[in-house]
């Protein structure tokens, strides 16, 4: 089973790491939204290598079908002549590179300690949508139904912004 | 068999499947052209394309002809790379989404068990709503890269009219799922066959959402409003010229042809067929199976029928009429159908 | 005021009844009209195979007869271009020369006759005015044409081929 599968991986891997430094370097903001899309692919091949096919699927509706379809629809309205580009101030640019190196020191020291076992059979067939479904009903199911008080409540919202008055 | 620990019988079965599958639905494509031009004729009186062949029936492929030896023109402000990209995202969309229908039973071909259903994955529902997701992609970079403002116009009314209408479709799905149990479409089509009663009649105000819905998605009339001609010069589509064009156009029909398939399959027993448990003991498997499969293609056939018949009779929607069909009608009529479905549910298992 | 025709329909402004508002029995009505249409005998002549009936009245295209030894029966006399309403006919005069008498029936005749087809309205008066029958209007439609000057038709346009020659 090894080879075939560690193929699928490298590629995979590949793939995400080259659109998601499309994302950070092209010039293009619609190119930057659909190298982010070809990376949630990506991701979403990862998913489904862990046996998470519900987690893969619904990773691709909400992130590639639905948001990244809002942020594409709000640079499409947007003039992107690059003439018209303010410029950007420098001191802009190192906060950037200061916090980006900031997230990335806590990312690798809080990964270095944290220990990676090897997934068990058991735990291969949590990401199928019954076992999931278990899972989130019985043994989370207050957190669960948490977030789904803050979903009504952002839907609440949306309903008294969008009231004509 | 079996080299990098693949079963390459397997595999070639597969690759078979999909490639008879990826004929049928572009022939399938090709002829629901010809159809729509027939069954539009007729609802006007008219006798519809009949020179080219008997019954005009190589209309078709004099069309796909012409198409392919037209002039390919780019725009010079467009975005190249973007505007080729637009009709093939469109097009492969289109042609993904057959892989989880369930075309058939098993064939036994020599020995071996062939499914009809080129991936039985345990989340077939799901996979097509995220398939059908990806298809807007094709029609708004297609209209963003034209540089026109027409097409820029048509793909946002293309993406918020797909946006808002995949909410009730999702929730006319789940309340369909409350009942049948699973995500698998084969084991949705085998509850119905086995049971002997349609989901449609189980399920008819999710079914008439999922339809309205199926229309919308398609981009078909009456809600037609991305390649509005009259009003859009032709929508997303405006500065496409030769095969792109034919791309697009190829997509829709694709569109129309799969989503009635699965229409047939969730709601209406997908390859089953009057009569086939009963059938079963006196014919064999094989050709209950090619029965079953004629039996799921003039099902979709029906379907394509009433998507031209729709809209050859209703007139196209105003955009704002359309978003409170979609906002204000049909979100909360597949909210009530959910709770509903649910609060019987609980009433069945309870008892 | 006073309706033309009895056909007036007062606008229906009462509020929609709920069926009304559902939309979609209005919709269902629509659709099996539309079926039913798909039964209907089709309106379409399919042109080329199959040609639409002529009235017997019809009036088309102008020819210039002949009489039964194959000469012109047209005398110049102008009576059909004083009688055209759209002043459509122009013709020149000229007399028969000596051995021209197989030619042209009378002793003057029409050198050029012209009828300009986008002119004429097709009404039949330069039929009645002759008093030599020389003038007929036949069954038939101007074909189409590229150029304004393609619908000035000529004597040679107009002219019936002459039985004689025909028939030889």
């Amino acid at each position: 089973m090894g080879s075939i599968q560690q193929i699928i991986f490298m590629v995979l891997s590949v793939v995400a790491l080259a659109s998601a430094l499309g994302v950070v370097l092209s010039k293009n903001p619609v190119t930057s939204v659909l190298c982010l899309i070809i990376t949630f692919f990506a991701i979403a091949g990862h998913y489904i290598m862990m046996n998470a096919q519900f987690l893969a699927v619904v990773h691709i509706i909400v992130y590639a079908g639905a948001i990244m379809v809002l942020f594409l629809y709000v640079l499409m309205l947007m003039n992107l002549n690059a003439e018209l580009e303010p410029q950007k101030r420098n001191w802009l640019k190192y906060a950037g590179a200061i916090s980006g190196g900031a997230l990335l020191v806590v990312l690798v020291a809080a990964l270095r300690d944290a220990s990676m076992p090897a997934l068990s059979p058991e735990a291969n067939e949590i990401g199928l949508i019954h076992n999931l479904g278990l899972a989130l009903f019985k043994q989370y199911v207050v957190p669960f139904e948490v977030s789904s008080i803050l979903f009504l409540s952002a839907m609440i919202g949306a309903v008294v912004i969008g009231r004509k008055d | 068999m079996t080299l990098l620990s693949i079963d390459w019988f397997f595999l070639i079965e597969k690759i078979l499947l999909i490639s008879v599958i990826l004929v049928l639905s572009l022939v399938v494509a090709m002829y629901a052209t010809w159809g729509e031009r027939k069954v539009a004729a007729w609802i006007q009186d008219r006798l519809g394309p009949n020179r080219a062949g008997p019954m005009g029936l190589l209309q078709p492929l004099a069309d796909g002809g012409k198409l392919f030896f037209k002039e390919e023109i780019i725009p010079t402000s467009a975005n190249r790379f973007m505007f080729v990209l637009g009709p093939s995202i469109a097009m492969v969309v289109a042609c993904m989404t057959s892989a989880v229908i369930p075309w058939g039973g098993t064939l036994t071909i020599a020995g071996r068990e062939v499914s009809l259903q080129v991936a039985d994955v345990n989340i077939g529902i799901l996979y097509i709503f995220a398939v059908v997701s990806m298809g807007v992609y094709g029609i708004m970079i297609g209209g963003w890269a034209s540089n026109n403002k027409y097409s820029l116009l048509a793909s946002v009314r293309a993406a918020s009219q797909i946006i808002s209408y995949e909410l009730p479709m999702g929730l006319a799905l789940i309340a369909l799922l409350m009942t049948t149990g699973t995500l698998s479409l084969k084991t949705i089509v085998e509850q119905q066959i086995n049971s002997g009663v349609y989901n449609a009649f189980i399920q008819p105000l999710g079914f008439l959402i999922f339809l309205i819905c199926a229309f919308a998605e398609c981009n078909r009339a009456p809600f037609d409003l991305p390649e509005a001609e009259n009003e859009l010069n032709g929508g997303y589509h405006l500065e496409y010229s030769s095969m792109k064009l034919g791309f697009f156009l190829f997509a829709e029909y694709i569109n129309m042809f799969i989503s009635s398939a699965l229409m047939a399959t969730l709601y209406w027993g997908g390859y089953g067929f009057p009569g086939m448990t009963s059938l079963a003991s006196s014919l064999s498997p094989n050709l209950i199976t090619i029965i079953g499969f004629l039996a799921l293609f003039i099902k979709t056939l029906i379907f394509i029928f009433i998507f031209m018949w729709v809209r050859w009779t209703v007139p196209r929607f105003r955009y704002d009429q359309l978003m409170r069909l979609g906002w204000r009608v049909l979100i909360p009529l597949s909210l009530a159908n959910m709770l509903i479905t649910g609060a019987i549910e609980l009433f069945r298992h309870h008892s | 005021m006073q309706p033309l025709t009895n056909r007036a329909k007062q606008v229906d402004r009462r509020p929609m009844t709920l069926a009304e508002k559902l939309y979609l029995p209005a919709i269902g009505k629509g659709m099996g009209i539309t079926f039913k249409h798909i039964f209907k005998r089709k309106a379409t002549v399919s042109f080329p195979d199959q040609t639409r009936e002529f009235s017997p009245v019809f009036r088309g295209l102008h020819i210039l007869n002949r009489d039964e030894e194959g000469r012109e029966r047209c005398t110049a006399c102008g009576l059909c271009a004083v009688a055209c309403p759209a002043e459509a006919i122009t013709m020149e005069a000229a007399e028969r020369k000596p051995g021209e008498e197989n030619l042209y029936r009378e002793e003057k005749y029409a050198a050029r006759y012209e009828i300009n087809m986008l002119r004429c309205i097709f009404c039949g008066f330069c039929e009645e005015a002759c008093p030599k029958d020389a003038i007929y209007l036949s069954e038939t439609f101007a074909p189409a044409n590229y150029q304004r000057k393609g619908f000035i038709y000529g004597k040679d346009d107009l002219l019936i081929p002459d039985p004689k020659a025909q028939g030889k």
